[in-house]
């Protein structure tokens, strides 16, 4: 019996460790290019390190191709998507889940048919709004769409719905108004899912990539990932370049993560967004 | 949660839902129906300059769409994506999840890290970064072959190739989801299911195909759902990686969407072809879904 599971134990980490390794290689490779000086990524053979590191692609980023205008627009973009679109879906989910009203179950289920919609085939008929509204080639063309959506509200109103109701209906007695009710204790109740909901959102309008490229008609408006299908459209060559840009664009949001895993990870874990 | 004589009135609740709701009632749900409507119009470039000019032309464009060549490959191309990327990355994440949950495995946290970064990263960065470590002379990979001495292949400038290329770098990024969705799934298999099979004298094989997989079964296909979903939606690898080339071999359904809609600005027929692909979806969804409440009775 020993042997056996030994055996296991080994055929285990046989498994587990090659994977690892291969999975982390792409993005290491992606940093240690981004150190190397112009044109030795394409030597052959090809270096895993860097021999002589330098930063002078990431001073190039920014001094020759606005990377930092492109982080500000990102920033900007995912930031206001986050706040507003948490601001939005919690005071739903709160009429959702603490609201008696008419209509209720219907409207429900009418958010829960919006999760099948893919955003690929709203988006012929949204740019035709969009154009209508003169809101083409504006951050607000962006940010608009993005600032409700039915997954937040959703998790929102499954997360308010296990407080306890007596503590709603104790504060409406003592004369509390909803907004007050929301406010002062709905809303702190919900942090975890808040925190996580919040981070769920930045992570996906920062990656975004099909909607920001059809209404961004502007490279002074491009967000990180449309200025680098830009760049890469440009100077294919610079394999450097690139992966510097490419950097730049990972980075924050997988540092983000990194940080914030310990709150993100057990609601996943807890199967909570397995419709995502 | 019962209606304990709490009657709020519509109106109040409209402050709350008012916001929300419009924003997915204007922007999300309203498109979609309209993007039907727009498949039944010759809406193209000059309909941007001479509105007027507008025509209702029925199904036209569906008839388009089936005579077209490019709309085939690009289904063709897509559904392949879907299924050998769907079966890719639920056997990667499930026998990876399999072992990760085994007692034994030390740094099981740092593990899981690892195997889901990728998830999170920006797709069109790193699909730039796969874009060079296929390239023919000095990518990674094929450097990578030629220390076992094998020939280098020339992975997304060959027609055979490219397109199984592009399905490798999706797995790369999407396993980790779904294998953190079966470790969820695997811890909450009850522990006295597998003694009462070990009592029986199953070994670890029988376990997995006795227990784990019978209890795994809803979760397997509505994590294969959502991986199928969104393989379906497969746009950025194509767009950076290869263009949708060479001669079409990665040309998916929403590129195709794209290069109709957004560079020859033939709205109607990218409204129709958005369509067929939401019925797809749809349909793809029933089946999945059936089969799932047939797995739970």
């Amino acid at each position: 019996m020993r042997v056996r599971v030994s055996g296991s134990r080994l055929f285990g980490y046989l498994w587990l460790v090659p994977l690892a390794l291969l999975t982390a290689l792409p993005l290491f490779w992606m940093v240690s290019a981004s150190l190397m000086p112009g044109g030795a990524a394409t030597t052959y053979p090809v270096p895993l390190v860097p021999h002589r590191p330098t930063l002078e692609h990431y001073v190039s980023l920014f001094e020759r191709f606005h990377m930092l205008r492109y982080l500000g627009n990102s920033l900007l973009v995912a930031g206001s998507i986050t706040l507003g679109s948490l601001l939005l879906n919690a005071l739903a989910g709160y009429a959702f889940a603490m609201l008696r009203f008419r209509g209720r179950e219907r409207l429900l289920r009418l958010v829960l048919a919006v999760l099948l919609i893919p955003v690929q085939i709203t988006i012929l008929p949204l740019f035709l709004m969009m154009r209508a509204m003169g809101l083409v080639g504006t951050f607000a063309g962006v940010i608009l769409p993005n600032l409700a959506s039915a997954l937040g509200i959703f998790l929102m109103y499954q997360f308010m719905r296990t407080f306890p109701i007596s503590l709603i209906e104790a504060a409406r007695m003592d004369g509390a108004s909803e907004w007050q009710i929301f406010w002062r204790i709905a809303l702190p109740l919900s942090r975890p899912m808040l925190v996580t909901l919040g981070l769920l959102t930045f992570m996906s309008a920062w990656n975004d990539f099909l909607w920001p490229l059809v209404i961004l008609t502007r490279q002074t408006h491009y967000t990180l990932p449309v200025a680098l299908a830009n760049l890469i459209g440009e100077r294919v060559q610079d394999v450097e370049l690139v992966m510097a840009g490419s950097v730049v664009t990972t980075m924050p949001v997988l540092l983000l993560f990194l940080v914030l895993q310990r709150y993100y990870i057990p609601v996943l874990l807890r199967g909570g967004l397995s419709g995502m | 949660m019962k209606d304990g004589g709490l009657s709020i009135e519509l109106r109040v609740a409209g402050w709350f839902l008012g916001p929300a709701l419009s924003v997915v009632l204007i922007f999300q749900l309203m498109p979609a129906g309209a993007a039907f409507l727009l498949s039944l119009t010759d809406f193209d470039l000059y309909t941007f300059a001479a509105p007027d000019t507008l025509r209702i032309v029925g199904l036209r464009n569906y008839q388009m769409l089936l005579q077209d060549g490019r709309f085939w490959l690009a289904l063709r191309n897509t559904l392949y994506f879907v299924g050998l990327g769907g079966v890719l990355t639920l056997g990667l994440s499930l026998g990876t999840a399999l072992w990760l949950n085994q007692r034994f495995v030390r740094f099981r946290a740092l593990l899981r890290t690892v195997y889901f970064a990728p998830v999170v990263t920006t797709l069109v960065a790193v699909a730039i970064v796969w874009r060079y470590i296929y390239h023919a002379r000095y990518g990674l990979l094929n450097q990578g072959l030629q220390l076992l001495g094998l020939e280098p292949v020339d992975w997304l400038g060959d027609p055979r190739w490219a397109l199984p290329s592009l399905v490798l770098m999706a797995v790369w990024k999407n396993y980790g989801y779904s294998l953190l969705i079966f470790m969820a799934a695997l811890q909450a298999v009850p522990e006295e299911l597998y003694d009462a099979a070990r009592i029986d004298g199953a070994d670890l094989w029988q376990q997995f195909r006795h227990v784990t997989l019978p209890t795994l079964r809803p979760v397997v296909l509505l994590t294969g759902l959502v991986t199928a979903n969104g393989y379906f939606q497969v746009f950025a690898e194509p767009y950076v990686m290869t263009g949708g080339g060479p001669l079409d071999a990665t040309l998916t359904m929403v590129l195709l969407l794209y290069d109709q809609g957004f560079r020859w600005w033939r709205l109607g027929y990218a409204a129709a072809l958005a369509f067929v692909l939401f019925v797809l979806m749809l349909l793809l969804s029933a089946v999945l879904l059936r089969l799932q409440r047939e797995a739970q009775r």
